[in-house]
């Protein structure tokens, strides 16, 4: 029975091979363009999203996402959960099983030894760690034999699935990075452009910023995978020139994040030479509301806790702001089908998805215009509300881009129809999204009314992204400006439940928790969610295997992509 | 005049000393963050952590100390490592970017080959055609030529290369589909057929960036070939019975050089700079690409090195003009 | 005859001036680029009399439109008239281009004839060149409106105070190119026979920079005022995006332009008119520049 069974197997891969054609290197090159250039293969010194994916080529993680948000193993034999055993009963450690047989490109194995190597790297002094938090709260990583590694943690960790787990946080190979600990970690440039890595395909050549070519790993688990020779990852340019040459000209295989006009991106599409492929994760457009005074007048203190905002501390004018939003025109205009509307700053997974707040998906400028009216905001001879000399006059800021541009002039009219005057200003992304204590025009800082971004969360638990709006959270000059609180939002209430779901286990009562958290932020309205944003990248038509992952690295399953002929 | 250029040479050391430190301090106050760039998903202490870890702790005078130390002193040893396999830099920090974590200088020299081949070349082409364009749009004056030549060129300089790029990607790529939209940085010229594919993926930045210098320097060298023609020596050189070529290639020309010789002293170094849109529109990564990339991305060691370079080239390009004054119009004395 | 015996003039003499004036009407370029000239501004400043749709007005019915009655320029991808937008928006180039280039010109011609004139300040002045040159931009950019778009905001206003800083950001930024140029030009104009003769006779200073140097500068100088109008034009749209120049809904040509610019496969229309209108500001400009060169040349006066 055995024999037959595994016969049969043999016999199914052998036609499902022969059909895909499938053996490793035989289908010559496939071109990939990202806008915007790698500059290191080495995820732990850059957290950029174009540099992790680059990496996801070489180097892999023991068990990643799949496309639908589920965990998958990868190195691991399996996903350890207290079920199986692979998680202690008090959530205290967890234990990694490798897949036998594991080479590295230079076809030495692979053992927990490099395991534990790269929790080492990556929590050593000095090295300036990107996913440094990824690996917190871990107090040893035990090695008790070549395949098995256990992680212990200082206290119950209910999701311990950050270690070692996505694109964010792959397995370095000891034996080549074992001189670049801490401060020697920058020192090692030809270790972070030609790492050694488990994954299919091996760098050959490096050009920071411009242009990669990899080439088959003779040494993948897969005999008969990957199905390309080599590779080549150009970088540079803009959105519209990568879906060019992918969707009009067919110079490229493969071109990442096409956040286009959606009429555009379909008069691409219309050329026939390639097809579009979008798929929805966790980020939101978003307006913040800023519930402190950023008035110059303040001084030191703008923008802090001290002051709180004159009308925008008022939950009505909240409310009626996010009231007179059509959300189905801005996702109509700024993303088509890459975008859905939502009503949540927590979209997704599924299970952590509230419905409390769907109201929101239809525009009532009627509604926003009695509530104004109710709350004693009364039309001025020009138009815009008062109430006790305070006009409702809106600073409304967000980084320079075309998309975001455009949803600010749609949404300065809708305001204009309730009364509300709004000032719009648009800030370069590299000073917006920077830290810079020196600037006043970073988003943590906030010195204005309000501002509009997007933001997400890696993997699929919400833990750390839902308690970015504790109390702790707010940026003050105490912090440096440093803090992910940009609404300056500080409730008692809320504070408990993030408290509650870090100690939490049982997923059934995180998601409960994570969306009452949600509920709370919305209904308070100090977040205004717009669209649910997805990820839209295009192929060739030639071009098989692409499964869009937005929970992971999109070239996740870059082994298994090979030329349609 | 060998005094004169030893003086200006000598000179130029503490002018350069003095620009590297007001660059050094213009980057420091600038807004901007080396984090800016790392996805919103990592929290503040790690992105405090990943500050230190680049150095940015440390105060100001330091950090410039160091950058001096690593250009002047680390960068030279190892070019002399390098070209007599000497040992002296072993184990001495270079400048690093903090971006690719990699030697600057390595990306600089990696960058110098499509910088060249496109922008040097476009520049070249860009001279050749216009001092011609200027020379006889003056000598006939109002001519169709001249009405033609200054439609075209002003026409030309008016539209940007973001909307000149895309359209003629648009028609040649897309449309046509004559030319890579895409320039290859990795492509080898080996022999003619290679050499055929290295033409065909120059010739449209090429083209854009050789339109906005033809442009340029021929509205200068037709302004100033008019200035001279009306002058009595040419009168008096005609009289004397001398040919109008001579007159106008070898008399006018000369004393019409001095603005010309200026404009395009300016445009050397900007060669280095890179040509910052033409480079992104098409892709060709060169020095362009490279320091604009990184002024996004706040590499401040890259920024810095980049541009002290060019400040050394556009300092020594405005001596050689000023040499060459003194060449062209033997009454120019410095001394 | 009775002329001879009557030596006084019965007309007053012609001044400078009045035969410039008649030579500049009589060039046939200066007069077409005269008019255009002043048909642009007219169009730009008069039309939002008679074409009142508002330019940020959004009606979203109406979006990607082509050229119509309604819309005679169509309307762009939000619904807005391109038309009332193309005079909104030459309003502020127009201005923002000849300001900036007149400050970039005035600037560099003051330098570039100090510092060739006076060779006493040349070394210091051209190492200032030097280092205006050397400075990156993008940064200098940003450091300017961290330090002073608030300030200059709450003195003059954000309108004006925001014109003021794009207008000074790109002055500061490109009048080396012109003050090298012009100071090579004085250089060689200052060793020539007529200068030499004019200092004979005691001029001073003053009136020989400007009786005897600014007159024969004037033609690279003209040549930079055309292109620094261009460049003024497109580099105002690039400080909008470093969120340098005027808020994000307000129009001008170079934005107007540069926002087309993604949508010229599909709505060509579109990149076509701010690019005609810059083109042809410019053209206007470089006309007037050469009829205003020649009729100030008195060697070709009357030609």
């Amino acid at each position: 029975m055995k024999i037959k069974s595994s016969l049969f197997s043999i016999v199914t891969s052998l036609t499902l091979a022969s059909m895909a054609m499938a053996e490793r290197g035989s289908d010559g090159q496939v071109n990939i363009i990202y806008w915007q250039a790698a500059s290191i293969m080495n995820p732990y010194l850059s957290g950029g999203t174009k540099d992790l994916e680059a990496a996801s080529l070489v180097v892999e993680p023991l068990a990643r996402y799949d496309e639908t948000g589920a965990m998958v193993p990868w190195l691991a034999e399996e996903i350890p959960t207290v079920e199986n055993g692979g998680v202690s009963a008090d959530l205290t450690s967890i234990t990694w099983t490798l897949k036998e047989g594991l080479l590295w490109s230079d076809g030495t194995a692979l053992t927990s030894e490099d395991v534990k190597f790269t929790w080492e790297y990556c929590t050593a002094e000095g090295g300036g760690c990107a996913q440094n938090e990824k690996y917190g709260g871990i107090v040893s990583v035990d090695t008790p034999d070549e395949r098995t590694v256990v992680v212990r943690f200082a206290g119950p960790k209910p999701f311990p699935y950050t270690a070692f787990v996505g694109a964010q946080a792959p397995i370095l190979q000891k034996a080549q990075f074992a001189d670049c600990l801490g401060s020697k970690a920058p020192g090692c440039t030809e270790e972070n452009f030609y790492p050694i890595g488990t994954g299919p395909f091996v760098v050959t050549d490096f050009r920071p910023n411009d242009v990669i070519t990899l080439a088959a790993n003779e040494h993948y688990r897969d005999p008969d995978k990957p199905a390309f020779a080599s590779v080549v990852f150009k970088g540079g340019g803009d959105a519209a020139a990568a879906g060019r040459s992918v969707l009009e000209t067919g110079e490229f295989d493969y071109a990442w994040n096409l956040q286009l006009a959606p009429d555009v991106l379909a008069n691409m599409q219309a050329v026939g030479k390639g097809q579009i492929v979008s798929g929805f994760g966790t980020l939101v457009e978003r307006i913040m509301v800023n519930l402190s005074d950023p008035s110059a007048a303040h001084g030191d203190r703008r923008a802090t806790v001290d002051h709180p905002h004159p009308f925008l501390s008022d939950k009505s004018v909240r409310q009626a702001l996010s009231m007179a939003i059509d959300r189905p025109l801005l996702v109509e205009i700024g993303y088509g089908d890459a975008g859905r509307v939502t009503c949540n700053v927590l979209p997704a997974p599924e299970i952590y998805a509230s419905s409390a707040n769907n109201a929101c998906q239809t525009q009532d400028i009627a509604g926003a215009n009695a509530l104004l009216d109710q709350a004693g905001w009364a039309r001025g001879a020009d138009g815009v509300r008062a109430k006790e000399g305070i006009r409702l006059s809106i600073l409304y800021q967000t980084s320079t881009n075309a998309v975001r541009q455009d949803f600010q002039a749609l949404i300065k009219q809708w305001w204009s129809e309730i009364g509300v005057e709004t000032e719009l200003r648009n800030i370069d992304a590299s000073v917006f999204f920077g830290g810079d204590p020196g600037s006043p025009d970073t988003f943590q800082k906030f010195f204005s009314d309000i501002e509009m971004y997007a933001n997400n969360f890696d993997g699929t638990d919400p833990e750390a992204y839902m308690s970015n709006w504790s109390c702790a959270q707010i940026p003050a000059p105490e912090n440096q400006w440093q803090g992910n609180n940009m609404p300056r939002y500080c409730n008692p209430a809320y504070d408990a439940l993030v408290d509650e779901m870090q100690r939490t286990g049982a997923l059934e009562k995180r998601a409960e928790l994570a969306k009452a958290m949600n509920d709370m932020l919305m209904q308070d309205y100090v977040m205004i969610p717009l669209v649910d944003r997805g990820r839209v990248s295009a192929h060739s038509n030639s071009l098989g295997g692409v499964v869009l992952n937005t929970w992971d690295s999109e070239l996740w399953n870059a082994a298994d992509w090979h030329r349609i002929k | 005049m060998l005094t004169y250029t030893i003086r200006r040479l000598v000179l130029s050391i503490p002018t350069l000393l003095f620009i590297s430190l007001i660059i050094f301090l213009l980057l420091e106050l600038a807004p901007g963050d080396p984090m800016a760039q790392v996805p919103l998903t990592v929290p503040p202490e790690v992105k405090q952590q990943m500050r230190e870890a680049l150095g940015l702790g440390e105060p100001t005078p330091i950090r410039f100390g160091k950058w001096m130390w690593q250009f002047f002193v680390v960068e030279p040893m190892v070019l002399v490592d390098a070209t007599f396999g000497s040992d002296w830099a072993a184990e001495k920090q270079r400048v690093i970017s903090w971006q690719t974590r990699s030697p600057v200088m390595e990306i600089v020299i990696q960058r110098m080959p499509q910088t060249l081949w496109v922008v040097a070349m476009s520049y070249v082409v860009g001279v050749l055609i216009a001092l011609p364009i200027g020379i006889y749009s003056a000598y006939r004056q109002y001519s169709v030529f001249d009405q033609l030549g200054t439609f075209v060129t002003m026409v030309g300089y008016s539209v940007p290369p973001f909307f000149s790029g895309v359209l003629i990607i648009v028609i040649f790529s897309v449309q046509l589909g004559w030319l890579p939209s895409i320039y290859d940085t990795t492509h080898q010229v080996v022999d003619w057929d290679s050499f055929v594919i290295q033409l065909k993926q120059m010739v449209m930045p090429v083209m854009v960036l050789a339109l906005q210098t033809t442009a340029q320097i021929s509205r200068f060298m037709r302004a100033s070939m008019l200035d001279n023609l009306n002058q009595d020596y040419v009168w008096t050189a005609r009289a004397k019975g001398l040919s109008e070529s001579v007159v106008v290639m070898i008399h006018v020309l000369r004393n019409s050089m001095i603005p010309v010789i200026t404009v395009i002293a300016l445009g050397v170094p900007q060669i280095f700079g890179g040509a910052i849109i033409t480079e992104q529109i098409f892709k060709v990564n060169g020095l362009g690409q490279l320091l604009i990339t990184s002024i996004q991305a706040n590499d401040l060691p890259m920024v810095q090195t980049v541009t002290f370079m060019l400040a050394v080239l556009i300092v020594m390009f405005n001596i050689v003009a000023d040499l060459l004054y003194g060449i062209l119009d033997p009454r120019i004395r410095y001394d | 005859m009775t002329e001879i015996g009557n030596p006084q003039p019965r007309t007053p003499p012609r001044s400078q001036w009045r035969d410039v004036w008649d030579q500049f009407k009589h060039h046939r370029g200066a007069l077409a680029g005269g008019v255009l000239f002043l048909l642009i501004i007219a169009v730009v400043y008069l039309g939002p009399f008679i074409w009142t749709i508002d330019p940020t007005f959004i009606d979203i019915r109406a979006r990607n439109q082509g050229p119509n009655l309604t819309h005679p320029f169509g309307t762009d991808q939000l619904g807005r008239d391109t038309f009332s937008r193309m005079m909104a928006g030459g309003q502020t180039s127009i201005a923002v281009g000849l300001t900036a280039m007149l400050l970039a010109v005035g600037l560099g011609g003051l330098i570039g004839v100090l510092a060739g004139f006076f060779r006493r300040l040349d070394g210091a002045l051209m190492r200032l060149t030097d280092l205006f040159l050397s400075l990156p931009l993008l940064p200098l950019l940003l450091v300017m409106v961290m330090l002073f778009r608030e300030t200059l905001s709450a003195t003059f206003g954000p309108e004006s105070g925001m014109f003021l800083l794009i207008v000074v950001a790109i002055g500061i930024t490109s009048w080396m190119p012109t003050a090298r140029i012009v100071r090579g030009d004085v250089l060689a104009l200052k060793e020539r026979e007529f200068i030499l003769a004019a200092r004979s006779i005691g001029t001073t200073n003053f009136g020989m920079i400007t009786r005897h140097i600014l007159p024969n500068i004037l033609s690279p100088i003209m040549v930079s005022a055309t292109l620094g109008i261009a460049n003024a034009i497109i580099t105002e749209s690039a400080l909008s995006f470093l969120g340098l120049g005027f808020p994000p809904d307000f129009p001008t040509w170079g934005r107007l332009l540069n926002d087309a610019t993604v949508y010229l496969q599909d709505y060509p229309e579109r990149v076509f008119w701010p690019g005609l209108a810059i083109s042809l500001t410019v053209l206007s400009v470089n006309y007037l520049g050469d009829g205003l060169r020649d009729a100030l040349d008195p060697r070709i006066r009357g030609r």
